[in-house]
């Protein structure tokens, strides 16, 4: 089954992006696919490579990218909410890449399920 | 409008899509940006649903005055989305009468659900997109 | 369809919300903050309970343990981990989350 995911908050300050990572990852490991990770709202703050969290907690952006070297995971900042927020192509870690939310509404029309993890 | 029926995805497929809103505005930024993630659904020719429940019905509140607050006013963009053809907008009664509102409150024409009316519709859903 | 609702009952109203508009045949997870719900001689166990009369009603397994609330579960709720998520999404046609 293809599972779309929507990211609707940035790493740290809430729990969605690391249900919404371990959701993903887990599906992956069941024989699923998640062809791609949509962020908005401020969810597109995961994508910065600027991030140096302690080295004894997760590292909430590499571990997206990893996501994505390893298995494929079209990571996708939404353009709007980006600008508003100061992510730039500059700023963007591996794997991620900055669009428009039609590729949200694409998840929905091509994928057997969307889930949803935010605030 | 032409150039938004090129971003149709070309397969045909037409799904049940449901906006869930159930925030109110300026408080937090989920009315704002929930509201523009449903006016590019609509050029992908989707059935469209906009639910507004809980503290979401006060998205749509007449006579909005944000220039004190020097946050921009998006309200009337509700009355825009019967121009994309999104045109089920629903709220449900408890949510108005828990909150003093009555449809003479709303900006914009909506139907009102009783609540197992809106958990039917829920139920019947393909997709539905929380903000 | 599966609902899902992540925050804590006793912060957000979105659990009774939830509660409220899932129909019969649906099922309710409960991740993050929403497990506390699921807790003995919690504020939400006997609307849990009377919800789970009617509905399959889930907690994520390590969100709970992680709140140090695994030994405390409501006879009737479903504790899953990770992977019975996934087949949770993967079994209802749809699924919807109440933030």
């Amino acid at each position: 089954m293809q599972f779309g995911i929507l990211v609707n908050e940035g790493p740290y300050t809430h729990q969605a992006s690391d249900s919404a990572f371990l959701f993903a990852r887990t599906a992956i490991e069941k024989g699923h696919t998640v062809p791609r990770v949509f962020f908005y709202h401020d969810g597109v703050n995961n994508s910065t490579r600027l991030a140096t969290p302690p080295q004894d907690d997760r590292n909430v952006s590499a571990r997206w990218s990893k996501l994505a070297a390893d298995h494929g995971v079209d990571l996708v900042v939404c353009v709007a909410a980006a600008q508003r927020r100061g992510i730039t192509d500059d700023v963007l870690a591996p794997g991620f890449r900055i669009s428009g939310l039609g590729q949200l509404v694409e998840m929905g029309i091509q994928y057997d399920r969307l889930v949803t993890f935010g605030d | 409008m032409s150039d938004m029926d090129d971003m149709d995805d070309g397969s045909g497929i037409v799904k049940k899509f449901m906006f869930l809103n159930r925030k109110a505005p300026h408080g937090t930024v989920y009315a704002l940006e929930g509201l523009e993630v449903v006016l590019i659904t609509a050029a992908f020719d989707q059935d469209v649903s906009m639910v507004f429940t809980d503290d979401g019905v006060y998205q749509l509140m007449k006579g909005v005055d944000s220039k004190g607050i020097e946050i921009k006013d998006f309200s009337k963009t509700y009355r825009a989305l019967e121009g994309y053809d999104i045109e089920k907008l629903y709220v449900d009664q408890p949510s108005l009468d828990a909150r003093g509102l009555t449809e003479d409150d709303l900006i914009v024409d909506v139907t009102v659900l009783s609540v197992s009316e809106m958990a039917n519709l829920m139920a019947e859903q393909d997709v539905v997109i929380s903000f | 369809m599966l609902h899902i609702v992540n925050k804590s009952a006793t912060e957000r109203g979105s659990l009774e919300s939830c509660l409220a508009m899932a129909t019969q045949s649906s099922a309710v997870l409960l991740i993050e903050d929403a497990v506390y719900a699921a807790t003995k001689g919690g504020a939400a166990a006997a609307k849990i309970q009377a919800a789970a009369a009617g509905l399959k009603i889930y907690a994520l397994g390590p969100d709970l343990a992680a709140r140090g609330m695994a030994g405390r579960v409501l006879d009737g709720v479903n504790v899953v981990d990770y992977g019975g998520f996934v087949d949770l999404v993967a079994e209802h046609n749809s699924c919807q989350s109440w933030l």
